[in-house]
């Protein structure tokens, strides 16, 4: 046993190899459940445990799995999965499940989820998967549960629900930034993210796919034109 | 040797198999709890429509205070003495008025002029709540209405003053609309609107959500709701869902009895 592995796929995902930040997947949940920290935790541990036990089992049987059917095995349970969570959601926290509403069924098509199940459950042992769907699932978590605490601080002056900056209209000193809490802010503070990511750690960003090329005034192609 | 069809089929179908017995087992077990959660979030949902609910209390405490009272809606009349005892009993004190609706046995179909809410089986009986003063007299009643908005029914209650005509308090503890758009129909400052409109005029049902603000000087400023922009299907649906339960085949006749109770 390798222990260096198991760290390897705990920790990667984290900052180098972050899903959202590197991979840019599973950003659809991330716009949607981040205006509330509370929500966006528990989110958190839906997927986390999701990617972490789909990957489990899937690897368990890896080496039964057809080829021909794999993604539709992959499917079936990490739909189980999600299921399983929904309901243990709507029993034991209600609230939080009713203002999750859709997004916890949506964890079925998450790319994160699927991403890792066929990229590395399908080649590795089962234990060390896990690890992988754990990393993974914190990975996804540490930038959402970022995102969350830009949005609710800042967007309505409270961190799970109790009141950090006292607002204007409650007779504070803040004046709440509404765009915060409509979704295309987290478009924005995602960017940041990988904007400062991608910094810290050069070796994450892309190359172009096409070089832009140097910017022409009209005095220049008029130039040019004269000249032909 | 995976890929042989028998393998795929067997493998295919113990995976459903498994998978199929987690999923059904845990929906099994949970159900009860859920049930009860889903019964609270209704019970809280009629403590704020009334709006005593104090989140620092138990809710089923809380909702003890409210005493339910029955309605036939084939009369008109409130359910007592010996009818109200035998359909106690039938129902063993736990009637389901939803769940009634699918019962022909409880409930009757709407014809298609009478049902302008489009709730198409109307139960016979209707449960609703009343809030009493320290001197026994009606404070607030709590109706449960209902209608079709643009995906769904929409479920909830509504509290009226005891003049039997002032809106307090209106929620919905079930819908389908659009989030975002009819969903709004949740938001708390719309739902603030309602406090303190009118419900009838001249004995016709005169409360309605309008498309866009009321103007401030509008001269019938307490019989208009300001509409949901850019969800105007739910919006009607809200205007016929009251239309329709503040209409003598709904509450209309049971006023004037409660107001000889009180």
């Amino acid at each position: 046993m390798n222990l260096n592995r198991y760290k390897e796929a705990l920790f990667k995902p984290l900052i180098d190899e972050n899903p959202i930040t590197l991979q840019i997947l599973g950003i659809c949940s991330a716009l949607a459940v981040t205006n509330n920290l509370t929500v966006t935790l528990v989110m958190c541990v839906a997927l986390t445990s999701v990617c972490a036990f789909s990957n489990l089992f899937i690897s368990l049987i890896r080496n039964h799995i057809p080829s021909s059917i794999r993604i539709i095995v992959q499917m079936t349970i990490i739909a189980s999965l999600v299921i399983v969570v929904d309901e243990l959601l709507k029993a034991y926290d209600y609230e939080t499940s009713k203002k999750l509403s859709v997004f916890v069924g949506l964890i079925i098509t998450n790319c994160i989820v699927m991403g890792r199940a066929e990229a590395f459950a399908m080649k590795e042992k089962p234990l060390l998967s896990f690890f992988d769907g754990l990393g993974n699932g914190l990975g996804y978590s540490v930038i959402l549960i970022g995102v969350a605490t830009i949005r609710e601080l800042f967007g309505a002056g409270t961190l799970m629900g109790y009141e950090i900056l006292p607002l204007v209209s409650n007779g504070g000193w803040y004046m709440a930034n509404n765009l915060l809490l409509l979704p295309p802010s987290s478009f924005i503070i995602i960017g940041l993210f990988i904007w400062a990511i991608r910094s810290y750690k050069p070796s994450q960003v892309e190359e172009d796919d096409f070089a832009l090329s140097k910017h022409r005034t009209n005095e220049d192609l008029t130039k040019r034109e004269l000249n032909v | 040797m995976n890929d042989s069809i028998l393998k795929t089929l067997g493998v295919a179908f113990t995976i459903c198999l498994i998978c199929s017995f987690v999923v059904s087992s845990t929906a099994v077990s949970l159900r009860d709890m859920q049930n009860e959660n889903k019964a609270n979030d209704k019970r809280m949902k009629i403590l704020q429509a009334a709006g005593i609910f104090d989140p620092s209390k138990d809710i089923k405490k809380q909702f003890e205070t409210l005493e339910p009272k029955y309605i036939d809606f084939n009369s008109g009349k409130l359910l007592s003495g010996l009818t109200l005892e035998q359909f106690l009993s039938e129902h063993k004190g736990d009637y389901d008025q939803i769940a009634a609706t699918r019962d022909s046995r409880y409930s009757k179909p709407l014809s298609t002029s009478e049902d302008i809410a489009i709730i198409k089986n109307r139960e016979n009986v209707g449960k609703f709540y009343l809030l009493r003063n320290d001197d026994n007299s009606i404070e607030k009643v709590i109706l449960p209405v209902r209608g079709y908005g643009l995906w769904g029914t929409l479920f909830g209650y509504i509290s009226i003053e005891n003049d039997f005509n002032t809106v307090a308090g209106l929620e919905f503890y079930e819908h389908k609309e659009t989030p975002g758009l009819g969903a709004e129909v949740d938001n708390p400052k719309w739902k603030a609107l309602w406090s303190g409109k009118q419900l009838y005029r001249n004995n016709e049902v005169a409360l309605e959500v309008i498309k866009g603000k009321v103007p401030e000087d509008d001269l019938n400023l307490s019989y208009k709701v300001d509409g949901l922009s850019g969800a105007t299907i739910t919006s009607r649906g809200v205007t016929n869902m009251i239309k329709y339960w503040f209409s003598d085949s709904g509450y209309a006749n049971l006023f004037s009895e409660l107001d000889y109770e009180s």
